[in-house]
């Protein structure tokens, strides 16, 4: 039966590739072109490092992304674990509301940064009425963080759930037993043990920081994260070059972030599995 | 005694974790209810911005449903049949074509934009029309579509229950239509909303590629943040609300419906997992 069906085989996988082809890798092969073809030429490409702007824009995102991943990683393993291990009436709940921001768009999660965090938001009427000084962050490097925690926790604590329904309590019990500080069991047993889902979770988690751009639009901070950088480049200076250069750039941190952590995490989650 | 504490200090965490995230979402719907934010509930409420909100930009609404709906059967024709090829193709090839098709996932949506503009920009009615939108949002979701199905055909023996159909005389094309296509219906099930959910949703690619006439509802509200007051901000971010709230319950449902049915398979469905802000 296999051989006989090659042609409707190909019948049917070729409109994804032709859609795939024409608006994909037809335009991205372009990019790079273009991105090759300003007046620097292909030196565009180390402007990230030559030019004081870039340089400045990559590495606040860079220090942003970074920053952002371990705190995600950090809330999430908390509350994750202990969402696991204790089963208590309202614990659907409280996953629910954990992952129910998945799907907002950045610009809406930069309105609710504004809303917290705002020059009418929560936190500043609160410390006014406290203290009688106005506590506005969200348009500021702290606004921008706290907005990419915020859609970094629901995407990050699902994996770290589904790593640590897989441990082994009694490991843990052989330690404690064998007199294992609390301390120690949780470095030497149960954060190896959680490695790969640490490790895929955080690649998401920064290539989706390094990417924002809806939240850092919205919030129109002063300080340029890259995918800001590009859209001034494009929109303001005019400069295409430029512009393509810094998003080939980007796209690839991105897409090497995501590989080496799936190449990492999946041969460890295939042998665990 | 020390246990107790430590699930009391983990319980207060978890709950102030909650607390961040679902306290903007209320004070945001609440504000678009309020006859004045600033004064507070004691203004009353009013259901008057929403009104305004769709006096201003009932337009957006339509487009972000009729793109959402195009999109679902732009990936559905193309994407289901190249998922069932690249279930039935083992091998390197197969796997390269995967990885190639996750590309525009693990790509900025900005980058992709950019790509597009600068290859098709120059085409005036396409580059003005709602089908400069959608290719962008078929390339984005089509992955989701892609992953979804090929997750559910790589758990079950379609090829054995196709042998069967084929030892019966069944065609190829009978064999693809009342084997393959009910035996996948999870999977296309649980893309579909996943698609539909990131297209109403999108915003990065989208607002690169849209024209002041092509305005979907993400770019709308980037515009009214920027511009409008923040009760109607507000208002239409609750609109956004209301769309998308059905469309994560019902995928929350399926995906906990499905977790119980297969108790441990592996690797989760990729549902849900890459979202670019």
């Amino acid at each position: 039966m296999d051989r006989r069906d090659y042609p409707q085989l190909i019948i049917m996988i070729l409109p994804a590739a032709i859609v795939f082809t024409a608006f994909f890798l037809v335009p991205m092969a372009r990019l790079v072109i273009v991105g090759g073809s300003g007046e620097e030429h292909w030196a565009a490409y180390a402007s990230i490092i030559t030019k004081p702007r870039h340089l400045e824009s990559m590495v606040a995102t860079l220090a942003l992304s970074i920053g952002v991943t371990v705190a995600a990683l950090t809330v999430a393993t908390v509350s994750g674990l202990f969402l696991v291990r204790n089963r208590f009436p309202g614990r659907e709940i409280l996953l629910s509301m954990l992952t129910f921001p998945l799907a907002f768009p950045g610009v809406v999660i930069g309105f609710l940064v504004i809303m917290l965090a705002g020059r009418q938001g929560l936190i500043g009427e609160v410390s006014k009425l406290l203290s009688g000084d106005k506590i506005v962050f969200a348009y500021s490097m702290a606004g921008l963080f706290t907005g990419y925690l915020y859609f970094s926790i629901p995407r990050v604590i699902l994996t770290i759930m589904a790593a640590a329904e897989k441990l082994d309590p009694a490991l843990e019990e052989a330690a404690r037993s064998l007199g294992a500080s609390p301390w120690r069991v949780v470095r030497d047993v149960i954060l190896p043990a959680l490695k790969p889902g640490l490790i895929a979770s955080g690649a998401i988690c920064f290539a989706t920081s390094m990417g924002a751009f809806g939240t850092a639009f919205t919030l129109a901070t002063n300080i340029d994260v890259l995918p800001m950088t590009i859209y001034t480049e494009f929109t303001l200076g005019v400069n295409l070059a430029g512009a393509a250069s810094l998003s080939i750039i980007l796209g690839l941190v991105t897409w090497a972030a995501l590989f080496i952590a799936r190449s990492l995490s999946g041969a460890t989650v295939s042998a665990s599995g | 005694m020390k246990h107790r504490n430590l699930f009391w200090l983990q319980l207060a965490f978890t709950l102030l974790v909650c607390a961040f995230l679902i306290v903007p979402v209320v004070l945001s719907v609440l504000a678009g209810v309020t006859e004045n934010f600033f004064i507070g509930l004691r203004s009353g409420l009013t259901l008057r911005w929403i009104g305004e909100v769709w006096s201003l930009y009932a337009e957006t609404i339509y487009l972000s449903l009729l793109i959402a709906v195009a999109c679902l059967a732009v990936t559905l024709v193309i994407g289901v049949p190249a998922a069932y090829v690249l279930a039935r193709k083992e091998g390197r090839i197969a796997r390269v074509i995967e990885e190639i098709i996750v590309l525009p996932v693990a790509v900025p949506g900005l980058a992709i934009a950019l790509a597009l503009i600068i290859v098709y920009g120059g085409f005036r009615d396409f580059r003005t029309s709602w089908a400069f939108i959608l290719v962008g949002h078929v390339l984005y979701t089509l992955p989701f579509m892609v992953r979804s199905v090929l997750a559910v055909l790589s758990i079950i023996n379609f090829r054995e229950l196709e042998e069967g159909a084929a030892s019966l005389g069944a065609t190829f094309w009978q064999r693809f239509f009342t084997v393959v296509l009910p035996n996948a219906k999870p999977g296309i099930l649980a893309g579909s909303l996943m698609v539909l959910t990131l297209s109403v949703g999108e915003f990065n690619l989208t607002w690169m590629l849209h024209t002041p006439m092509t305005k979907t509802l993400p770019v709308g509200l980037a515009d009214s943040y920027a511009s409008m007051r923040l009760e109607i901000a507000s208002a239409y971010t609750l609109v956004f609300f209301i769309m998308i709230v059905p469309l994560l319950v019902a995928m929350q449902w399926l995906s906990r419906d499905r977790r119980a049915r297969t108790v441990a398979q592996e690797q989760p469905l990729p549902t849900s997992r890459t979202f670019s802000q």
